[in-house]
C-alpha cells in the first residue's frame, strides 16, 4: 500500500475502518464502497450512509504465495471475495490460515501496510472465520 | 465517583499461543521447572498484522457494540506499546468506533498500570459531568529479548471500558484509590528495542508493596473485609505473584480464580488486570462486589471497588472466553518469525 499514499488513504477513512457504505431505501440496495447516487433509482433514490455490520459468506478465494514487497514476511495468505449480508461484494484478505467457499466471517480490524518503517501505518479491515 | 460506573466492556487476546515448555526446550532449560516456576503454561501472541491499536479496536468494539458512539467523549488509550512514538492511539480507536471528531484523546503510560489510570481519569471526566461518556483501553503487544526471563511471559491482549453514569452501568465505581512511589524496578530508555529490569526490585519492593498498600488502602477507605467481595482481580505478570498478593491481603483461589488468566496468556502487561477484570464481568451475578489492583512498574498500583447491577444480566458474553479457547499453538520456529517481524517495526 506503499504507493498508496497518506492522502488518498485518509479520505476513505470511513470506509477502510469501519465499513461504512451507502444505502438506498427507495430499491433497498446497499452499496459498498459506498456511492452517493444509485445508479437503479438515479433521481428517485433516497441515498443514506449505512454502516454495514461486518459479517458475511466467502464467495471464492484465492492463495497468494508471492505477495507484492509491502506483504513480504507474511505468504502466503488468503484473498477473498466476500459476500456481506447486506448484499455488497467485497475483496479482503482473511486473516485464517485455512478458509474454505461459503465460510462465515467477520470483519476484524488490522495492520494493511505502512509507509516504510518510519512512514505511517495503514490500518483497515480484513475477515476472520467464523466457523 | 460513586456515580459512575461500566457501562460497556471487551477483552481481546490474540489466538496464537506458544507454550513455556517449547521456549525452555530451545534455550536448553528445564521446562518443568520454567513452567512451575512461572506458574505460566503459555502466552499469547499477535499475528504479524496486530498491534496495540488493532487489538485496542477489537476490545473497544466489542465494549460499545450496540452503545451509540457519538456519546463518547474522552478516550484514553494506556499502552507501553503504542505502534507510534509521535501520533496517538486513541485517535486510530476513536475513528474505527465512530467516536470521532467529537472528543478528546491521548495515550497513557505507566508500564502495566496505564489502562486503569485510564479508567480513573475517564470516570473523572463521566462524575464531573464534562464528558457524557469516555472510553478507556488498556493493550500491549509485550516483548522480551529472546532468552530473557521476560521472553517466556511476554504476551499481547486488550481490554476496553465505556465509562457512564452509574444509572446505565453493568457495574458501579464504588471507589478507587492509588499508591505510587519513585521505584526503579523495571524500565526502558527512549530508543531501546527491549527493558531492563532491576532484579532486586520487581517482587517485594516493587509489585508486592505498591499492590498489598493499594489494596489495603481502599479497603480502609471503603470500610470493606476481602470478604465482603466475590471476586478479587490483581495485576498478573506471571501466575505465582498475583495468587501471593492474593493470599497476603486475605483473598481466597474462590475469589481470584474466575480472574486470573495468566497461566492461559501470559503477561499481557496494560491489559493483563484488566482482561481478569472483563473475566470475571462475564461470570458476575448483580450485587457481586469484584476487587481489582493493577501493577506498574516505575511504579504504582491503582484498586477499584465495583459492584454489578442487574444490568449485568442484560449483557450477552464479551467473546473473551472463544478468544482463550478456540486458539492456535506455535513452535520455536513460527513464533521467531512474529517476533523478527515484530521488532522490525
Ligand atoms: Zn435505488
Amino acid at each position: 500500500m506503499t504507493e498508496m499514499g497518506a492522502p488518498r488513504f485518509w479520505r476513505n477513512i470511513q470506509q477502510r475502518y469501519r465499513l461504512t457504505g451507502t444505502r438506498c431505501d427507495t430499491c433497498d440496495t446497499t452499496y459498498f464502497p459506498p456511492r452517493q447516487l444509485c445508479p437503479e433509482c438515479r433521481r428517485e433514490g433516497d441515498v443514506e450512509e449505512q454502516e454495514l455490520n461486518g459479517t458475511g459468506t466467502v464467495v471464492t478465494y484465492t492463495t497468494v504465495h508471492e505477495p507484492s514487497p509491502e506483504y513480504e514476511g507474511d505468504s502466503p495468505y488468503s484473498l477473498a471475495i466476500v459476500e456481506l449480508d447486506e448484499g455488497p461484494r467485497v475483496t479482503a484478505q482473511i486473516v485464517d490460515d485455512e478458509i474454505q467457499v461459503g465460510d462465515e466471517v467477520e470483519a476484524c480490524f488490522r495492520r494493511m501496510g505502512e509507509g516504510g518503517g518510519d512512514g505511517v501505518i495503514y490500518y483497515g479491515f480484513k475477515f476472520r472465520s467464523l466457523d | 465517583m460513586d456515580d459512575t460506573g461500566i457501562a460497556g466492556y471487551g477483552g481481546y487476546v490474540p489466538s496464537l499461543r506458544i507454550e513455556t515448555r517449547e521456549i525452555a526446550r530451545i534455550w536448553g532449560e528445564d521446562p518443568d521447572e520454567i513452567e512451575n516456576g512461572l506458574g505460566v503454561r503459555q502466552k499469547s501472541v499477535p499475528d504479524l498484522d496486530e498491534d496495540t491499536a488493532t487489538m485496542s479496536v477489537e476490545a473497544a468494539r466489542r465494549a460499545t457494540d450496540g452503545e451509540d458512539s457519538s456519546r463518547i467523549e474522552a478516550i484514553y488509550v494506556g499502552s507501553e506499546s503504542h505502534p507510534y512514538a509521535v501520533k496517538p492511539t486513541a485517535t486510530i480507536v476513536g475513528a474505527a468506533i465512530g467516536a470521532t471528531p467529537g472528543m478528546t484523546a491521548a495515550d497513557y503510560e505507566f508500564a502495566c498500570k496505564a489502562g486503569t489510570a485510564a479508567i480513573q481519569t475517564g470516570a473523572g471526566l463521566v462524575s464531573s459531568g464534562v464528558a457524557d461518556r469516555a472510553l478507556a483501553v488498556g493493550a500491549d503487544v509485550s516483548q522480551g529479548a529472546p532468552g530473557d526471563a521476560l521472553e517466556y511471559s511476554a504476551a499481547a491482549g486488550a481490554a476496553a471500558f465505556l465509562l457512564g453514569d452509574a444509572d446505565d452501568a453493568v457495574a458501579k465505581l464504588e471507589g478507587t484509590t492509588s499508591y505510587t512511589s519513585d521505584t526503579p524496578d523495571f524500565w526502558r530508555r527512549e530508543g531501546e528495542r527491549y527493558p531492563q529490569h532491576g532484579e532486586r526490585f520487581t517482587g517485594k519492593p516493587a509489585y508486592f508493596k505498591h499492590t498489598i498498600n493499594a489494596g489495603q488502602n481502599l479497603l480502609g477507605e471503603l470500610d470493606r473485609a476481602p470478604e465482603d467481595y466475590s471476586y478479587a482481580v490483581f495485576h498478573q505478570p506471571n501466575g505465582k505473584f498475583p495468587v501471593k498478593a492474593a493470599h497476603q491481603l486475605g483473598f481466597t483461589e474462590e475469589q481470584y480464580e474466575a480472574g486470573l488468566l495468566s497461566p492461559e496468556i501470559g503477561n499481557t502487561y496494560s491489559a493483563a488486570s484488566l482482561l481478569g477484570l472483563v473475566a470475571v464481568l462475564d461470570e458476575a451475578e448483580p450485587d457481586d462486589r469484584i476487587f481489582v489492583t493493577s501493577f506498574g512498574s516505575g511504579a504504582g498500583s491503582d484498586a477499584f471497588s465495583f459492584r454489578a447491577t442487574e444490568k449485568i444480566e442484560e449483557t450477552g458474553d464479551s467473546k473473551l472466553r472463544d478468544d482463550l479457547t478456540d486458539v492456535e499453538h506455535l513452535d520455536y520456529a513460527m513464533y521467531a518469525r512474529h517476533k523478527d517481524k515484530i521488532q522490525e517495526e
